[in-house]
């Protein structure tokens, strides 16, 4: 049994040590090499990144992960003649110890590594790329950079670009020397806006515990100014933690721009010149050029509102519950929103509370009708414009292209009018007197039912989605082998057949991709509901209403109400599901595990 | 259903073949009607000129399907009116929402060809990293980054104020196009699907991967340049959240044409049942343009869509 990956050993003592010196973080790498380990006992070589996630994000997954892993490593031991104390039992037992008193941890984590290092295995140290050896390699190069380099290089430790300089590339090291002093003044001189400081004061008021102390001090009333805004503070201390970010980039790429220029000088070449720096920005290194704007871009409008956000959740930003509730003034109160979900302490606490269950539920059974209504509903479609010897094929597909061209906010507006309780369906149900009194369909009033609204988006969803899956399938349908047919018909397999045992199977194979990447399309589907139904029936300020998604539910909280932290708060555990959903299934898929393949 | 038809004896068969198709026929008109009734009743609304009997004219949603009389007083009214403080508001948003569009449309096709390519066809450190990252940020929910865009533009004054409350289209633009190429996967199919050998037998001729790009690739993907800027010209025309959040209630001149119409239904201060058939109107004019680009450019858009479900 040829093992890929060996089995990392490691001693307790240190790892525990060396967890103790890094504040923890270095027991999060050792608890990667144990999931990694337990994997190559399996033969299992697809990297294990999602399962570590998994593990230090979703609730209750480590339990689940503990018990089984437990047993597998006693059972797979044991199956290489090695005596085991790793069993699932113990490690649940120790895991609920854990969360009273965290420092058990260790204890499981020790077992198992134990375990590991009793296994005889004499493979060689792979040198196979992992998430970490990035990072380590950072760490070597720096120190064999430093002895290894010229006195220039040494020099570009400390002051950017005095290698290039030393070394005749003046523009470049000029280039390197400027954003160094840019940087640097941008730090000491804390530029500010709206009285709010960037800078190390923007880092200073990032670490205070009670934001809303924070600001700038101001001599002339010898306190802080009172425009200081807790938000603009939090925002900008990011902005500076970016900044930190870049300029510890710069000064590894200054280094390393010089020790090219030092090693190029050894073999005799002669260091590049700024003009064939450009060049290669065109040629070996043009993903570079063309990754820039998008990372700028992304970073700024993507990256850092996302973080921001991820902060908020763990402030009192304009929380009614909490004494120093304002749009400006706020401060830091850790988990505490995180738990109200489930305490319901508070009066805003005690809303949330009440509603999260219902609304994470319906989110899942939406979800789930949602996708899978039209995805068969599209695949049906489909197969029916796609019919052999029907006419017309073209004007079918058009009429339903038409629907999707047609922005929602139009069409499903149209729709609520129609259904709703002036509009034509109403009316011609009191005309044929079935009904006495306009029907609620879509929960627009309090009083409307709120199983006939959810089933109403639904159905309406279908008119939405339909025709997209339809125009997919389309496509789809048209690539099947026809000689699978063929084969069939000599069988003498029905028409019913053939679609059970070859159309729909290979429809089904081909789009499982998108079935998934649908399916989280529509925990997040915003405009159906919010269009339709406006998330009714009974909706009263933080209350979710009937038939709100976790999404629509966050933008009342958030824009309507103005309850950021809270509103980050359901952001995040939506985040959370459509994490966990799409790490399990895309990472276990074809088309990302052979993705290289495909080029 | 097309499974009615189960040829057992070879002479019915023509007959069932004819059975079913009609069958098929008549299930695809009735869905056809389905789906375009709401279409169809947007237009009559638009063209809708009911009076009551003491001579006030109707713009309400009213119960009868096909109105009692045709007009085009409802688009006269439209192009004329004041809303919000706002003379001739709707002309004005129209041009914001084509200006908008326009350089979205360029920004964005422009990032999202460029990230595909790379991720496609360059081989460098950190590019599957760079995959994941961009999939990780795209699963959190939009709405929750919103609010936060909105204090970032505002902090450098792109939310419009006072003396310049156009900055807030730029502001607009910026929100609309920043993150769109971490949107690369459809492209991305695409590009995965010219061969490689074609990029090898070029770079041992010497092309550099700029020429490459410019002189091989991009000629190619012709149909995923027209598909990337259908998508980024339509976004601004279909956001109606954004747009509001970004530009403000209160900036009224500046919103574009979604937001002007969805206030027009649900915003506090002017909306009015009697502004249904105005809105219907409004709708009909951002409709049309919209769905004829989308028929002339059809084969792009289902190329798109079928290389963005294949790889998922």
């Amino acid at each position: 049994m040829a093992n890929k990956d060996p089995i990392n050993k490691r001693r307790v003592g240190i790892c525990v040590l060396l967890s103790f010196v890094t504040l923890g973080i270095y027991a999060f790498y050792w608890l990667y090499l144990l999931v990694k380990n337990v994997r190559s006992l399996k033969n299992d070589t697809r990297s294990c990144i999602g399962e570590m996630l998994c593990l230090i994000l979703v609730p209750i997954y480590p339990i689940y992960w503990w018990y089984t892993r437990g047993n597998d490593v006693k059972r797979l031991l044991e199956e290489r003649d090695c005596q085991a104390s790793s069993t699932g039992s113990l490690f649940l037992v120790l895991l609920l110890l854990s969360s009273f008193i965290p420092l058990v941890i260790f204890i499981p984590m020790g077992i198992m590594q134990g375990d590991f290092n009793s296994l005889p295995t004499a493979v060689s140290k792979s040198h196979k790329a992992n998430f970490f050896s990035p990072i380590g390699k950072f760490f070597r190069n720096i120190g064999k950079m430093f002895t290894g380099g010229s006195v220039g290089t040494k020099l570009s430790y400390f002051i950017f670009g005095a290698g290039n300089i030393y070394h005749k590339q003046y523009i470049k090291g000029g280039i390197f020397l400027l954003l160094q002093i840019a940087i640097i003044l941008f730090m000491v001189l804390c530029p500010s806006i709206n009285g709010t400081p960037y800078g190390y004061k923007a880092l200073a008021n990032l670490s205070l515990k009670n934001l809303s102390k924070g600001g700038e001090f101001d001599p002339a009333t010898g306190g802080m100014t009172t425009g200081s805004d807790c938000k603009l503070m939090i925002l900008f201390g990011f902005v500076t933690i970016a900044v930190i970010v870049i300029f510890v980039i710069l000064w590894y790429k200054n280094i390393q721009s010089s020790y090219k220029a030092d090693m190029d000088k050894k073999i005799g070449k002669k260091p590049t010149t700024f003009k064939e720096d450009l060049q290669s920005l065109l040629d070996q290194k043009f993903h570079i050029t063309m990754l820039t704007p998008t990372c700028i871009a992304a970073l700024v409008f993507t990256v850092l509102p996302t973080i921001f956000m991820i902060a908020l959740a763990f402030t009192t930003y304009n929380d009614p519950d909490m004494n120093d509730a304002g749009t400006t003034l706020f401060h830091w109160n850790g988990v505490q929103n995180f738990a109200r979900v489930f305490t319901g302490e508070g009066s805003l606490g005690f809303e949330i509370k009440n509603r999260f269950l219902p609304v994470l539920g319906w989110t899942f059974i939406w979800a789930i009708f949602a996708t899978l209504t039209c995805y068969f509903g599209g695949i049906i479609l489909a197969l029916l414009i796609n019919k052999k010897g029907l006419k017309g094929k073209k004007i079918f597909r058009t009429i339903f292209i038409m629907t999707i061209a047609v922005p929602q906010f139009i069409s499903l507006l149209a729709v609520r009018n129609i259904l709703g309780e002036f509009g034509p369906v109403n009316k011609m149900l009191m005309d044929f007197g079935w009904t006495n009194h306009a029907i609620g369909f879509l929960g627009l009033n309090p009083a409307d039912s709120e199983i006939l609204a959810k089933v109403m988006v639904i159905v309406v969803n279908m008119w939405v989605g339909i025709p997209y899956t339809m125009l997919m399938t389309t496509g789809i349908l048209m690539n099947i082998p026809a000689d699978l047919y063929e084969a069939g018909r000599v069988d003498g397999a029905s028409t019913t057949k053939m679609f059970f045992k070859i159309t729909l199977p290979y429809v089904i194979f081909i789009t499982t991709p998108y079935l998934i990447s649908s399916f989280v399309g529509n925990i997040n589907s915003f405009n159906t509901i919010y269009l339709l139904t406006g998330g009714g029936p009974t909706h009263t300020g933080y209350q979710a209403g009937g038939t709100d998604l976790l999404v629509t539910w966050l933008y009342k909280v958030t824009i309507d109400q103005g309850a950021y932290n809270t509103g980050a708060v359901i952001g995040i555990f939506t985040f959370l599901i459509t994490a966990t959903i799409t790490l399990i299934t895309y990472r276990r898929s074809k088309a990302y595990n052979e993705e290289d393949t495909f080029q | 259903m097309s499974n009615i038809a189960r040829p057992k004896k070879v002479k019915s068969q023509s007959r069932n073949r004819r059975i079913s198709l009609g069958v098929t026929y008549t299930i695809l008109v009735i869905l056809s009607i389905i789906w375009l009734i709401p279409l169809v009743w947007i237009v009559l609304s638009a063209f809708r000129c009911e009076y009551q009997a003491d001579g006030t004219f109707i713009g309400k949603v009213t119960s009868n399907f096909f109105p009692k009389q045709y007009g085009f007083k409802n688009f006269a009214d439209l192009f004329n009116a004041t809303y919000y403080g706002v003379p001739n508001a709707f002309p004005k948003w129209v041009l914001n929402t084509f200006i908008i569009a326009v350089i979205d449309c360029v920004i964005s096709t422009f990032l999202v060809l460029s990230v595909a390519y790379c991720m496609s066809k360059l081989k460098f450190k950190l590019r599957k990293a760079f995959m994941n990252i961009s999939m990780i940020i795209g699963l959190f929910p939009g709405f929750m980054s919103m609010i936060a865009i909105y204090f970032l533009l505002k902090s450098i004054g792109l939310t419009g104020n006072a003396d310049h409350p156009e900055y807030s289209m730029i502001g607009l633009v910026l929100a609309y196009s920043a993150g769109a190429g971490l949107g690369f996967q459809i492209a991305k199919g695409f590009f995965d699907v010219i061969p490689n050998a074609l990029v090898e037998s070029a770079k041992l001729d010497g092309c550099t991967n700029f020429k490459i790009f410019r002189r091989i690739i991009l000629p190619l993907a012709k149909p995923i340049i027209i598909y990337q800027a259908l998508m980024s010209f339509t976004g601004p025309w279909m956001d109606f959240i954004f747009a509001k959040v970004i530009i403000g209630a209160s900036n009224a001149r500046y919103w574009t044409v979604s937001v002007g119409l969805y206030q027009m239904l649900f915003g506090s201060q002017y909306s009015d049942p009697n502004f249904f058939t105005q809105f219907a109107a409004g709708c009909v004019i951002v409709a049309i343009p919209i769905v004829t680009l989308f028929m002339f450019l059809q084969k792009y858009y289902v190329e798109g869509v079928t290389a963005g479900a294949v790889k998922g």
